[in-house]
C-alpha cells in the first residue's frame, strides 16, 4: 500500500486511490467541480490543484494516482494562488445572477467563492453569453452559467447510457449540447440537475417557484416504482416543491428517476379531497364521511362475507394494507388480493417474489438473464446499476422478450415461452453460458407473470434457475422485479385469496356475474374496471383516476408524500416514508379511515394509533421490525407447474409508458408532456407533434 | 555553414523526385535490413547516443522516450504515431518532408517502429496538407509495393503497417494526447498524464508520438553512426536541425542546419539577411509561435539550440524564426498569437478557455493604448495564471508570447497607453 505525506501527515492508501481520496481521507477538503466519485475523472477544472514535491507545476489532486513516497501541500501559498487563479477565470464569463438563479444558495461555485473569489472583478471585457437549448421538458438550460465541467456529459454518456450530450467547438467558444434539440430521452436525464455544480441545468418545472433555503426537508421513500428509492421531498407550506434523491448505496446509490423526481405536480391535480357519493341520478356528490359510512355500511350489512372483495393498489402503504386486510378479514371475506394485474406471486413464499440478489447483488453477477422484463422503463435505477456492472466488464445479459435498447449490450435468445423451454430443457446455444456462469442472475417481469399462464411460467423459471444454479450457497439469483411499490409489501402480509377466496381475475368475473356484490378499491387503479356489473365499488385513495370513476362511494385517502408508512422494495427491503405535507381537505391518512370505518361497520379494529397498528404489524411479519434491512428470504418450492401457452406470443413489459404509471403520474401534467416528447406513438409520423 | 555532404535532406527544395527509385538514389533504403538486423536495443542505443531530442518543440531525448516502451513485455500491440500535424505558426518544416522526402520518413518508421516492436505506424497529417497527404501516400503504397513496409517488411521477417491519417484541421491535434483522442475518433483534447502514452496511447496501447522530422533523419543517423550526428552542435543540442525562416528577410526558406548555429548568421547566410540590414531588426521569434520574442541585442549572438536559447527565457520549440523589422506593429504582432491561441484552445481546462480569450481581449486594448498602466501587470499576472495550470502546454504556449512582450517591450506598451491618454 502505497504512502504519502500530505501537509505533513503520512497516510496509507489502497493502490489505486488519487492525491484527492487520499486527502479526503484524512478530512483534507479540496475545492472541486469537474471531480465526481461516481464519474470518470476529467480533470478539466483545475480547481484541485495541490503541490507535489519535485514537480514543477502543481498537480489536479483529482487525476494523481497516490503513489509511494509523494510529499503532497495542500494549504501553501502557491495553491492557494492557483486556486484563486482558477476561480477567477471561472467567474469572468459567468453571470453575477445569483439572485435570481435557482441554484443560488446551493450553488458549488457560489461556496467556493466565498472562500477562493475575489471581492472586485478585474475583467473589463464583455462577458460571454450563449444561447439556451432545448434538453426537453424536465431540464431548464442557462448555459451562459455554464463552467465546462462536464460532468453532465459524462453523466449521460456513463451512467445514463444515452450519449446525446456532448461539448460542441472549442475553447471559450464551447458549447454543452445535444447534437439535434430534441430533449434528453433518458429515464434518468434529472440527475445531470443534481450534478451541475452552478445554475445552468435547473428543473425546469421546479423553476423559480421558491428557494431552497424555504423548503422543508423531509426524508422519505419514493413510490412511483418497486426499487423504494431514496428521497427528500422539499415542501413549502402544503406543497411539494421538488423531489431530490438521497444517498443510499444498497439502493438507489444517489440518482433517481425522473418519473420519481418530476411527477410530484400530479399531487396537485384531481386530488379526492373529501368523500363522494354516487347520488340517485348516477353522480358522485360530495357528502360528509358519516354519510359515506353509513352509505357503506348500508350496502355490506346484508351481505355474506363472500360476497365482498377487496383489492389492494400499488402505492398503497404496509399500514393501510394491513387495515384493509383486516377489514376485509373481519367482514368474513376471504376474498383479498394485492395483485391488481392479476401477476401469479406465489402466496406465503417470500422467495418466490422477491428480487433475491437484492439490487447491490447485480454489482457481483456474471450473467442477467432478463424474462419479458425492461429494467430500463420498470426500474430505471436497477437499470442503471446493470449498466454500471456491464460497464466494468465480464457480464452477460441475455433477453426474452421483446428487443428494446436498454443502453448495454443484449444477447436476444426469443420472445416467449417456447424459447424458455428450449432453455429448461438443454437446447439452446445459450445454456453453455448458463453452466459456466458463476453468480447468475435473472430477472423475471411482471409481464409474463401477469399472463393467464403466469403460474406456468413462474414455476418454469424457477426450474430453470434450479436448473443452472442461480441458488446456491450464498447466492439467489432468482429475481422477481416489481412495478408496483405496494406489492412485496402486500405480499408478505398477506393480502393474497385465503382459502378458496376469490384472486383478482375471479373478483372481477364474479363481479360481473353478479355473485360479487361489493369491492373494495384500497388505491385500486390498474385493472380494468369496465366490466364490474352491479358490484357496489368503494374506492379508497388519492386520486380521481380510473378506481374513482367507476366507485360508488369514494373515500379520500393520503398520497404517499402526506402520510406516515412502510414499504417494502423489490428486493424486500424495509423502509419508512415520512409525510411531507398534510392531506388536501378532509382527505385523511388511509389506515385511520379504515379504522374509523370499521367501527362503523361494527367490526372494529383492534388498533387506536398506528404505534398499535405497526405493533400488530411486527407481530404478524416479524421484518418488519427491521427498518431498512432486507431479511433473506428462504429458497422454497412454489409454482404450479401447468403447461404454458406456448402460442401466446413474446413476453411483454407490464409497462409501455414510463411516464406515466400510475394515478399520481397519470395526472402529472410534467409527465404527460414528456410522455409526448420521448414515447413512440404506433403510427405517428415525423411531423407529428 | 553545413556542407551539403552532411545534409540529410537532400530533396528538402524538391529539386528532384520523391518516387522510391529516386529516392533510393539518394540513399534511402539502403541496407534497412542490415539496419533492423542490429536488434532493438542497438537502434535505441544508436539513438541515445547520437543526442537526437524530439524536433517537434518539446525538445524529449528521443531515444529516451523509445526505451519507455514496452516492446515485446506486453501483451498489447504497440504503435508508433508519427505527428505530422505541423499547425505551429511559422513551422513549415514537415511539410517539405512529407511532399519531397517522403521515403525518409518511411524508412524512419519502420526503423523506430522495429526498435520499439511496434505492429503499426499511424502517420496523423494535419488537415490541410492534402497534396502533402497524397505524396505520402503514394510513397506508402511504393514501399508496400516494393516489400519495403507491411508483411516481412524488408525480407527481415518483420512485420509492419503503415497508415496515413488525415486530421481535421485543429492545431490541439498537434498535441500528442489531443491527436491520440483524434486519431481514434473522439473530439481532440489532450488527455491526462500519466497514464502517458508509452503506457496507454492509442486504442490504450503502448504508444511513442514522434515529431515528421524526428523519424525522418533516423534512418541517416543509424546509416552514418551515432557520432557523426553527434558531432554537430554542442553538447545536449546535438545533430543538424531543418530551421524555417521566414517574415522580414530578404529570403523566407527552409534550411537544414547544424544546430547551435548563431542565429545572426542563419539568417544571414541562408535567408539573405535581414529587410534593409540587420541594423533593422526589431525582434525574432525563434522557434514558432509558442515561444516568447527576443530583441535584437539577444539575437546579435544567441545560438540557435534547446539551452542557449532557453537561458534567454525563449525556446528552440520547432526551430521556426520568424524575423520581425523595425516597420512591425509588435503589440498587434503578438495580439494575433493570441488570437490564435484564443482560437485553438480546446475548452477543456477553465485556465486556458477563459484566459486566452481575456488576455486576448487585453491585447487588442493594448494595440491601441486602450488600457490602463496597471493592466500591463494584470495581463502579466493573468499569463501566469494560465501558465502552467493546465492538462497541455497549449496555455504555456499563449501565456508565453506575452509574457515576452511584457519582458522586453513594457516601454512601447506604456508609451502606446501614454499616448492615448495624451490626445484624449
Amino acid at each position: 500500500m502505497p504512502t504519502i505525506t500530505i501537509d505533513g501527515e503520512e497516510v496509507q492508501v489502497e493502490p489505486g486511490t488519487t492525491v484527492f481520496q487520499a486527502c479526503q481521507s484524512i478530512g483534507i477538503e479540496i475545492p472541486h467541480f469537474c471531480y465526481h466519485e461516481r464519474l470518470s475523472i476529467a480533470g478539466n477544472c483545475r480547481m484541485c490543484l495541490v503541490e507535489m514535491e519535485k514537480s514543477p507545476k502543481p498537480i489536479a489532486s483529482c487525476a494523481m494516482p497516490a503513489a509511494d513516497g509523494m510529499v503532497i501541500s495542500t494549504n501553501t501559498e502557491s495553491v492557494r494562488l492557483a486556486r484563486e487563479g482558477v476561480m477567477e477565470f471561472l467567474l469572468i464569463n459567468h453571470p453575477l445572477d445569483c439572485p435570481i438563479c435557482d441554484q443560488g444558495g446551493e450553488c458549488d461555485l457560489q461556496d467556493q467563492a466565498m472562500g477562493y473569489g475575489r471581492d472586485e472583478s478585474r475583467y473589463l471585457e464583455n462577458k460571454r453569453a450563449v444561447i439556451e437549448k432545448n434538453f426537453g421538458p424536465l431540464i431548464k438550460t442557462y448555459m451562459t452559467r455554464c463552467i465546462h465541467c462536464t460532468r453532465c456529459v459524462r453523466f449521460m454518456e456513463e451512467v445514463a447510457g444515452v450519449p446525446q450530450l456532448g461539448g460542441l467547438w472549442r475553447g471559450e467558444d464551447m458549447e454543452i449540447t445535444t447534437i439535434i434539440e430534441s430533449g434528453l430521452n433518458s429515464e434518468m436525464s434529472g440527475n445531470i440537475i443534481d450534478l451541475c455544480p452552478v445554475g445552468a441545468l435547473t428543473s425546469k418545472p421546479y423553476a423559480f417557484s421558491a428557494r431552497s433555503w424555504e423548503l422543508r426537508k423531509t426524508e422519505s421513500i419514493d413510490v412511483l416504482d418497486a426499487v423504494g428509492s431514496n428521497i427528500r421531498v422539499d415542501a413549502r407550506g402544503n406543497q411539494v416543491m421538488r423531489i431530490l434523491p438521497r444517498v443510499n448505496e444498497n439502493v438507489n446509490q444517489e440518482w433517481i428517476g425522473d418519473k420519481t423526481r418530476f411527477a410530484y405536480d400530479g399531487l396537485l391535480r384531481q386530488r379526492l379531497d373529501r368523500p363522494y357519493l354516487r347520488n340517485s341520478k348516477g353522480r358522485l356528490e360530495p357528502v360528509s364521511w358519516a354519510k359515506a359510512f353509513s352509505a357503506i355500511k348500508n350496502r355490506l350489512n346484508n351481505l355474506d362475507g363472500s360476497q365482498i372483495g377487496g383489492i389492494a393498489g400499488d402505492l398503497c402503504d404496509c399500514e393501510s394494507m394491513l387495515a384493509f386486510k383486516d377489514l376485509i378479514s373481519g367482514l368474513g371475506s376471504p376474498n383479498i388480493d394485492c395483485r391488481q394485474d392479476g401477476a401469479a406471486l406465489p402466496p406465503n413464499i417470500r422467495s418466490g417474489y422477491l428480487f433475491n440478489s437484492g439490487i447491490a447483488g447485480i454489482d457481483e453477477a456474471d450473467l442477467c438473464l432478463l424474462v419479458g422484463s425492461n429494467p430500463r422503463i420498470e426500474a430505471p435505477i436497477i437499470n442503471a446499476r446493470i449498466r454500471e456492472r456491464w460497464l466494468r466488464g465480464d457480464l452477460i445479459v441475455a433477453r426474452i422478450g421483446e428487443v428494446e435498447d436498454l443502453t448495454f449490450r443484449v444477447r436476444d435468445l426469443g420472445g416467449g415461452a417456447s424459447t424458455l423451454q428450449d432453455l429448461i430443457s438443454g437446447d439452446h446455444d445459450f445454456c453453455k453460458d448458463l453452466k459456466n456462469a458463476k453468480r447468475p442472475m435473472l430477472i423475471l417481469g411482471q409481464g409474463p407473470l401477469a399472463r393467464i399462464d403466469g403460474d406456468a411460467i413462474l414455476s418454469a423459471v424457477r426450474l430453470l434457475a434450479t436448473r443452472f444454479n442461480f441458488v446456491k450457497d450464498g447466492w439467489n439469483g432468482f429475481n422477481v422485479l416489481h412495478t408496483a411499490a405496494a406489492r412485496v409489501g402486500g405480499m408478505d402480509l398477506g393480502l393474497t385469496p385465503k382459502n378458496g377466496g376469490l384472486g383478482t381475475r375471479a373478483m372481477r368475473k364474479a363481479a360481473a356475474d353478479g355473485k360479487l356484490k361489493a369491492l373494495y378499491l384500497l388505491g385500486a387503479d390498474e385493472m380494468d374496471m369496465s366490466d364490474l356489473g352491479e358490484a357496489f365499488v368503494i374506492y379508497q385513495g388519492h386520486h380521481g383516476d380510473r378506481g374513482a370513476h367507476s366507485a360508488d362511494v369514494i373515500l379520500a385517502g393520503a398520497a404517499y408524500t402526506e402520510k406516515s408508512g412502510h414499504y417494502v422494495n423489490t428486493e424486500g427491503r424495509v423502509q419508512r416514508g415520512s409525510p411531507a405535507t398534510q392531506p388536501p381537505g378532509e382527505a385523511r391518512e388511509d389506515w385511520s379511515i379504515l379504522r374509523a370505518l370499521s367501527e362503523v361497520l361494527g367490526n372494529t379494529l383492534e388498533y387506536d394509533n398506528i404505534s398499535e397498528l405497526r405493533r400488530s404489524m411486527i407481530y404478524h411479519v416479524p421484518h418488519f421490525a427491521k427498518l431498512n434491512a432486507i431479511e433473506n428470504a428462504v429458497w422454497e418450492k412454489f409454482g404450479e407447474s401447468g403447461e404454458m401457452d406456448l402460442s401466446g406470443g413474446i413476453f411483454k413489459s407490464s409497462i409501455q409508458d414510463y411516464y406515466m404509471t400510475d394515478s399520481i403520474s397519470r395526472t402529472s401534467k410534467v409527465m404527460a408532456e414528456c410522455s409526448r416528447c420521448f414515447i413512440k406513438i404506433d403510427g405517428a409520423t415525423g411531423t407529428d407533434g | 555553414m553545413l556542407a551539403d555532404k552532411d545534409r540529410i535532406f537532400s530533396n528538402l527544395y524538391g529539386k528532384y523526385d520523391a518516387s522510391l527509385t529516386e529516392s533510393r538514389a539518394r540513399g534511402d533504403w539502403d541496407g534497412t535490413k542490415d539496419i533492423l538486423s542490429r536488434g532493438c536495443e542497438a537502434l535505441i542505443k544508436e539513438i541515445k547516443d547520437s543526442g537526437l531530442r524530439g524536433r517537434g518543440g518539446a525538445g524529449f531525448p528521443t531515444g529516451l522516450k523509445w526505451s519507455f516502451m514496452p516492446g515485446r513485455l506486453d501483451d498489447r500491440p504497440s504503435y508508433l504515431v508519427v505527428n505530422a500535424d505541423e499547425s505551429e505558426p511559422g513551422t513549415c518544416k514537415d511539410r517539405d518532408i512529407l511532399r519531397h522526402e517522403p521515403h525518409k520518413l518511411i524508412e524512419g518508421c519502420l526503423i523506430a517502429g522495429f526498435a520499439m516492436g511496434a505492429v503499426a505506424t499511424y502517420i496523423y497529417v494535419r488537415g490541410e496538407f492534402y497534396n502533402e497527404t497524397v505524396a505520402l501516400q503514394c510513397a506508402v503504397d511504393e514501399a508496400y509495393e516494393a516489400g519495403l513496409i507491411g508483411k516481412n517488411a524488408c525480407g527481415t521477417g518483420f512485420d509492419h503497417d503503415i497508415y496515413v491519417h488525415r486530421g481535421a484541421g485543429a492545431y490541439i491535434c498537434g498535441e500528442e494526447t489531443a491527436l491520440i483522442e483524434s486519431l481514434e475518433g473522439k473530439k481532440g483534447q489532450p488527455r491526462l498524464k500519466p497514464p502517458f502514452p508509452a503506457n496507454t496511447g492509442v486504442w490504450g496501447c503502448p504508444t511513442t508520438v514522434n515529431n515528421v522530422e524526428t523519424i525522418a533523419v533516423t534512418p541517416s543517423i543509424m546509416r552514418r553512426g551515432a557520432s557523426w550526428f553527434s558531432s554537430f552542435g554542442r553538447i545536449n543540442n546535438s545533430g543538424t536541425k531543418v530551421f524555417c525562416i521566414s517574415g522580414h528577410v530578404e529570403n523566407p526558406c527552409n534550411v537544414e542546419e547544424s544546430m547551435s548555429i548563431p542565429l545572426k548568421e542563419l539568417i544571414n547566410k541562408h535567408a539573405g539577411g535581414v529587410r534593409r540590414g540587420w541594423e533593422n531588426l526589431l525582434a525574432v521569434i525563434p522557434g514558432g509561435s509558442s515561444v516568447p520574442l527576443i530583441p535584437k541585442a539577444i539575437c546579435d549572438d544567441v545560438l540557435m539550440d534547446f539551452d542557449s536559447l532557453s537561458e534567454v527565457k525563449s525556446g528552440l520549440g520547432t526551430a521556426a524564426v520568424i524575423v520581425m523589422d523595425k516597420s512591425t506593429d509588435i503589440v498587434a504582432a503578438i495580439t494575433r498569437l493570441s488570437q490564435f491561441y484564443k482560437h485553438e484552445s480546446c475548452g477543456q481546462c477553465t485556465p486556458c478557455r477563459e484566459g486566452t480569450g481575456w488576455i486576448w481581449r487585453m491585447m487588442q486594448r493594448l494595440v491601441t493604448g486602450d488600457a490602463g498602466m496597471d493592466e500591463i501587470d494584470l495581463l502579466e499576472q493573468v499569463t501566469l495564471q494560465v501558465e502552467g495550470h493546465t492538462i497541455c502546454a497549449l496555455g504555456d504556449a499563449a501565456a508565453w508570447p506575452v509574457q515576452g512582450l511584457i519582458r522586453h517591450f513594457r516601454s512601447e506598451l506604456e508609451r502606446r497607453i501614454l499616448d492615448r491618454a495624451k490626445a484624449a
